[in-house]
């Protein structure tokens, strides 16, 4: 039998978690200067990450977003008497791939526990979830701030589990609409340790988590659905000493939030500490429309989860090959891929940081580069994509996969530059006209240059 | 082992059971019982023995992640209690 003793809100009961932090913030400016001297924020996270599957983690049912309530929703999803949970290999290829992403231990053998509480949204009356076997364990992310420095975070794992349904509060006056559609859906829970020390920290890392669970394919990482939430644990204690007591800030759904509900949770505790108050460990919630946390439960609702093995399933035991095949198909994650576009192309750290920080923009530049064949000059392209053409972007709202203007369009128009057919000034008149018609830049320079022609696209 | 009635009384809260005052004496014998007939296993010697979570010498099998369910809202919601344009509707749930 796992523990039944008292466990507070946490999915992670903290003998299992470590508590351990030998990271000393880099920058002093972190430090909030109360009246009695500096405090020090110390912030973990608990990241939910929908795993990008076709169903769900124990059922056939589908994963899309949406949809009619309750009909991505099979009879196991809602709990009905005589259901039995299949696991979905999809998922555990997924939470593996991850765990190589995040440079993780990888376990062979995990187990299925049950996390059991009672809440409308969850019809079986307990999670499945992975307690004291998840399966991954320790790994690291390396974070980046835009002030060039970097860090590391410690992981301290990777577990599966399932997704519950969606309460409505505001359909029915006095009643409460369940939606089962998202009941089920595979997730991964990433838990750090306590290593980030300012919401700045705390949001580059959400940040970086997400570009490479994006990289590597496994979550979709679109906060606006609800396919990637943090919950923030914040304390504050004077440099060097002990931890002191945590809130965790639930269920915050951008990277922007993270950072605002981290700096005034971490006010919050400051002004009470130094009032000679305590810290009541608790959970709350981060309202946007306030910019503030409040409390979510009251403390006699102190949780006790009875984790216990879940007896519908048996231990998950993978082997050495399949990993290691999983890791063979592994595509250069955003560190080695800036680190190659320095080495190889020459940019600047900066630069090349940029343009790896979306998957979808380090594809661009480099078709941007190559496409055609051609070996374009790579600072020349990177200064297009990280200019004029980030400018439009911007402008127009874009995301980059729609953009009117393709790679090889615009490399078109950096080889009409390079042969000396249009100046770079005139390349840039050129290049809006291409944004607003769609056309190739050969189209777009007539009457522009001295060779102009009369070809159409 | 033995469980008091305030032990009783708070895992009949976390199971959402209403238990009467004056029942939890019983019912904590009763437990206490079952739970006294389950501990003869600790006169089996499991030195060195792991511990199991089945019964069964198998691992989990695994499914291929195709869509084969859903769109089965009438059956889903064949049992609520009330219904409301395809949810179901629960009193009102505060956070």
């Amino acid at each position: 039998m796992t523990d039944t003793t008292d466990t507070t809100a946490d999915a992670i009961p903290d003998h299992l978690v470590a508590h351990f932090t030998s990271r000393i913030g880099h920058n002093s400016a972190d430090l909030i200067e109360g009246e009695t001297g500096s405090w020090e924020i110390v912030i973990g996270m608990e990241v939910h990450a929908q795993v990008t599957s076709e169903s769900k983690l124990f059922s056939g049912a589908p994963t899309d977003f949406g949809g009619e309530p309750n009909t991505h929703v099979s009879l196991v999803d809602a709990a009905m008497p005589g259901m039995l949970p299949v696991l979905n290999e999809a998922a555990i290829r997924q939470a593996v791939r991850t765990g190589l992403g995040l440079e993780a231990q990888i376990n062979l053998r995990s187990v299925f526990d049950r996390k059991n509480y009672f809440y409308p949204d969850l019809p079986q009356g307990y999670q499945i979830s992975q307690f004291s076997d998840p399966i991954v364990g320790e790994g690291r992310i390396t974070v980046d701030l835009e002030d060039g420095e970097s860090f590391e975070v410690g992981v301290v794992r990777i577990h599966l589990e399932q997704d519950a349904g969606k309460s409505v509060h505001d359909r029915i006056p006095d009643q409460t609409c369940i939606d089962l559609n998202r009941s089920g859906v595979a997730l991964m829970e990433i838990v750090s340790k306590p290593d980030l020390r300012s919401g700045v920290e705390a949001a580059a890392y959400l940040s970086k988590l997400r570009s490479i669970l994006r990289y590597l394919g496994t979550c979709d990482g679109n906060m606006q659905e609800g396919s990637m939430r943090a919950d923030v644990n914040v304390s504050v204690r004077r440099p060097g000493e002990d931890l002191g007591t945590r809130c965790e800030i639930k269920n915050v759904n951008s990277i922007r939030f993270v950072r605002q509900a981290v700096d005034y949770e971490a006010r919050r505790q400051v002004e009470i500490l130094e009032e000679g108050g305590e810290i009541d460990q608790e959970t709350r919630l981060f309202d946007p429309d306030r910019g503030e946390t409040r409390s979510m439960r009251s403390k006699e609702e102190a949780h006790d989860y009875r984790y216990f093995p879940d007896p519908d399933l048996l231990p998950v035991v993978i082997d050495q090959a399949y990993v290691d095949e999983i890791a063979a198909s592994l595509p250069e994650l955003p560190d080695k891929k800036a680190a190659r576009f320095v080495a190889e192309f020459g940019l600047s750290e900066y630069d090349a940081g940029v343009l790896v920080a979306e998957r979808e923009t380090a594809e661009f530049y480099e078709a941007v580069v190559d496409a055609g064949g051609a070996k374009r000059d790579p600072k020349i392209a990177a200064n297009w994509i990280t200019g004029d053409f980030f400018r439009r972007l911007n402008a127009d709202d874009l995301e980059i996969t729609a953009s009117p203007v393709s790679a090889a369009q615009l490399g078109g128009l950096i080889d009409l530059i390079a042969d000396g057919t249009i100046s770079g000034k005139i390349a840039k008149d050129v290049f809006d006209e291409m944004w607003d018609s769609g056309n190739d830049a050969d189209a777009n320079r007539r009457g522009k240059g001295p060779q102009a022609d009369q070809r159409q696209r | 082992m033995a469980l008091d009635t305030d032990t009783v009384r708070r895992i009949a809260k976390l199971a959402r059971l209403h238990v009467e005052e004056d029942a939890l004496a019983p019912l904590a014998d009763e437990l206490n019982n079952i739970l006294g007939w389950v501990e003869q296993l600790d006169e089996v010697d499991t030195e060195g023995a792991e511990p199991m979570t089945s019964v069964v010498e198998m691992v989990q099998r695994l499914r291929v992640d195709v869509v084969t369910d859903g769109h089965v809202q009438d059956k889903v919601l064949a049992n609520a209690p009330a219904e409301a344009d395809g949810f179901f509707v629960v009193p009102r749930v505060i956070e």
